[in-house]
């Protein structure tokens, strides 16, 4: 039986591929088409794994839809362009070949976009070319016959408009076509003589893609003149990394003063809530698990909330724009003085989110070690679970004034922190490249693409995503752990005739206690190291366990007391200024240790990354702790 | 392009600008050159495909626009006015370009070649 026969007879929906050069607006065709919410954005490579969701037909027909990594070209130079291959090859385990391929090219770009297609086309499967972002093509004037294309390469040709359910209604008329018609008799010859394209293969692909624009151009498009003139401004040699620090620094200044409002009306319900349990239930375990475990410790993180999603306006909003390519050329410089180039940018700047995206995103990256180099520092970069412990503690310690006129002194103590992540990331790179890691790197080859202008919905879309991401956090990882250690902080009760608060004798308080001579070097008390253990598995735990144990070691008056007020109050600048330093470096997050895992395939380099971060976070915070001291801030 | 016979009248014509010193690498082009590839040729056949599979292929109208603020490096090109490209000087080095020769495709870009030289 062929796929064909099999789809007619309903036991499986028919699987079609998406697959195009990267950005050319798989992602969005994909949303539209199946209504899924993959991430899309304004630069290439953006899509490092194959994703699949479902969809009928207005004709009827199921049909499975697969979104692949961008690829110029099917010779796959990097493992998520190799996914692509794959896929399109049926080589994937377990997988049959896709019924039909959808070739998704930018309409503005089919200079370069269409050889792609004609390397499909040599495959021989069912293939239907979309000509995607015609919106952009006819604003400039851009004319080109899908009736001689479609003669011409004798294959169904359709326009979309990828963001749009009403742009896409050609490409289902066409899948549906395809569907109605008897299945093609073998066809799979092709696809196993496959070999990667000589190149002088690629040069006659190009001479032919030149003979197709020239039967079906009608009329060529006016040239993009914004990117071009952003650009001047933007990638000048002195101006452009300028504009870089400075959007850098504006974030992280919005990061503390845009959401100063709605954190207090999070904390002031939060406050509330507490003194309410604390005045209406009757003393038990349960309330003391509600009003010192729960509301302290989760409540303590809801808080940062707004915070994270101001950073993620930020990054959405660079993103969407086409910023983030230009971060990475006029990063290459840096990069290449480390043996990374530019392209690993892209993916230590998504790692500001969250660094398990930036470890995967490193899949874009050919060479396996300047690969491995990427995954390897990824995690210095300040993720967004940083934000809690940095803002806790910069609000506790660091004073609410301004500098040189209008900058604010905690903003700028922030932007230090994400700046030591940087240098530290290039550094650790560079030491990598000369000892463990040793060779040539990848030559930097990245398309610049046309700036767009954010879509207010898929920005809205993105927030409202994160902010799902991280209640969901809250409520499963984040409270479960704090119920436990509740639990631990409470039990053994403490002896007769306790002189210390009862957590001192708790299991909590003991695990604490015994880390401490570990820490005092660093000037960490028991309480921080009660906080760290759970605080390994992810690094928001460490706030809410501090609420926590605060909490529990606090007489009633200090329960309502804000976090902040009760850190300052009982901690020295040197040791908070340490538990910084400690968490720019620390490896708290075992999820990223599980990805490393996954990526490079070995426990081997995921150790490696956890001894080194936590060697390096020791040495840190040491330092900091003794220079702090010996300047007076014991 | 047009055909065998007008290949070969093209490789004539390129020998002819390669000995007038026509010719330059993409690497040593300023901000502002404009030019025509006349060939992609590179050691190594890896950074040859791809440079081909970014569009840096024979006959392709290029124009240097940026160029990083260290040792002129990386440099960002455009390609038929259409996409433009990051690469570092070291692989546009495989990239040999000459003089355009017609006026179909430059019209726009020596005119900003002229702002940018003066
Ligand atoms: N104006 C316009 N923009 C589009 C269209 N399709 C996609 N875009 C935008 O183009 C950008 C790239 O879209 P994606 O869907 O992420 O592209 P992709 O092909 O999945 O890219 P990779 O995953 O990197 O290969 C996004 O900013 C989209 O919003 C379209 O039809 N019109
Ligand atoms: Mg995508």
């Amino acid at each position: 039986m062929t796929a064909g026969t099999l789809v007619a007879e309903g036991f499986r929906p028919a699987r079609i591929a998406l697959v195009g050069p990267p950005n050319s607006g798989k992602t969005t065709l994909f949303n539209t088409l199946t209504g899924g919410r993959q991430k899309t954005a304004n630069y290439p490579g953006v899509t490092v794994e194959r994703k699949s969701g479902l969809l009928k037909t207005p004709g009827g027909h199921p049909v499975e839809v697969l979104d692949l990594p961008g690829s110029y070209s099917l010779r796959a130079r990097s493992p998520d362009e190799a996914i692509t291959r794959d896929v399109v090859l049926g080589r994937q385990q377990q997988e049959t070949l896709p019924d039909a391929i959808v070739c998704v090219t930018d309409a503005t770009n089919l200079g370069q976009h269409l050889r792609l297609l004609l390397e499909l086309r040599q495959l021989g499967r069912p293939l239907i070319l979309a000509l995607n972002m015609m919106d952009i093509a006819q604003k400039r004037g851009c004319q080109i016959s899908v009736e001689a294309l479609s003669r011409q390469l004798g294959i169904p040709v359709v326009t979309t408009v990828a963001m749009r359910k009403s742009g896409v209604q050609d490409l289902l008329g066409q899948i549906d076509a395809l569907l109605n018609q008897a299945p093609a008799a073998g066809g799979t010859a092709a696809i196993s003589d496959w070999v990667e394209p000589s190149p002088e293969a690629i040069r006659a692909y190009h001479r032919e893609v030149e003979r197709l624009l020239q039967e079906a151009v009608v009329r060529e498009g006016a040239p993009e003149r914004l990117t071009r003139q952003l650009d001047r401004v933007l990638l000048h040699p002195v101006a452009g990394p300028l504009i870089l620090l400075a959007i850098l620094f504006v974030m992280f200044q919005a990061v503390f003063s845009w959401a100063e409002a709605p954190m207090d009306w999070i904390d002031g319900g939060m406050a509330g809530l507490q003194q309410w349990l604390a005045e209406h239930m009757e003393e038990s375990l349960l309330k003391s698990l509600l009003v010192d475990g729960i509301v302290a410790g989760v409540g303590g993180v809801v808080i940062f909330l707004p915070q994270i999603l101001i950073l993620f306006l930020f990054i959405l909003l660079l993103e969407d724009f086409g910023y983030m390519a230009r971060a990475a050329f006029l990063m290459d410089r840096l990069m290449s003085a480390v043996g990374l180039n530019g392209r690993a940018f892209i993916p230590l700047l998504s790692s500001f989110a969250c660094a398990i995206p930036g470890i995967m995103a490193a899949r874009t990256i050919a060479h396996p070690l300047d690969r491995l180099v990427t995954i390897l520092i990824a995690p210095l970069m300040t993720c967004s679970a940083r934000l809690p412990v940095y803002v806790l503690l910069i609000a506790a310690f660091v004073p609410n004034t301004t500098v040189w006129g209008g900058i604010g002194l905690q903003g700028l103590v922030m932007f230090g922190l994400y700046a030591t992540g940087i240098v530290g990331a290039l550094v650790v790179a560079g030491v990598l490249r000369l000892t463990l890691l040793r060779g040539e790197s990848q030559p930097l080859l990245m398309e610049l693409p046309s700036y767009k202008w954010p879509n207010p919905t898929n920005v809205l879309l993105g927030l409202w995503e994160r902010a799902k991401i991280f209640m969901r956090r809250i409520g499963t990882i984040i409270l479960s752990l704090m119920v436990v250690l509740w639990f631990l902080s409470t039990f053994p009760a403490p002896p007769d005739g306790a002189t210390e608060p009862a957590i001192y004798y708790s299991f909590a308080g003991q695990i604490g206690r015994t880390l401490e001579p570990l820490l005092a070097p660093i000037g960490f008390n028991w309480q921080i190291a009660i906080a760290l253990v759970p605080g390994l598995a992810a690094r928001e735990v460490a706030v809410a366990a501090l609420g926590t144990v605060y909490a529990l070691s606090g007489d009633e008056g200090t329960v309502t007391e804000a976090l902040t007020a009760t850190l300052a109050q009982n901690w020295t600048l040197a040791t908070a200024l340490a538990l910084l330093a400690w968490y720019v470096f620390a490896p708290q997050c075992l999820a990223t240790l599980a990805t490393v895992r996954r990526e490079t395939n070995s426990w081997r380099w995921a150790t490696f990354m956890f001894v080194y971060l936590m060697v390096l976070a020791y040495i840190a915070a040491f330092v900091t702790y003794r220079v702090a001291l010996a300047l007076g801030g014991g | 392009m047009n055909g065998q016979g007008g290949q070969e009248r093209q490789l004539f014509e390129w020998g002819r600008l390669v000995k007038a010193g026509l010719t330059q690498p993409l690497g040593l082009m300023r901000r502002g050159d404009v030019g025509r590839i006349l060939a992609v040729q590179s050691g190594e056949g890896d950074v040859e495909r791809g440079l081909l599979e970014m569009g840096f292929v024979e006959g392709a109208c290029v124009e240097v626009l940026h160029y990083g603020l260290l040792g002129r490096d990386p440099l960002a090109v455009r390609i038929n006015q259409n996409m433009t490209v990051a690469l570092r000087r070291c692989e546009a080095n495989a990239v040999l370009v000459g003089p355009l020769l017609d006026q179909t495709a430059g019209t726009e870009t020596v005119s900003s070649r002229e702002q940018g030289a003066s």
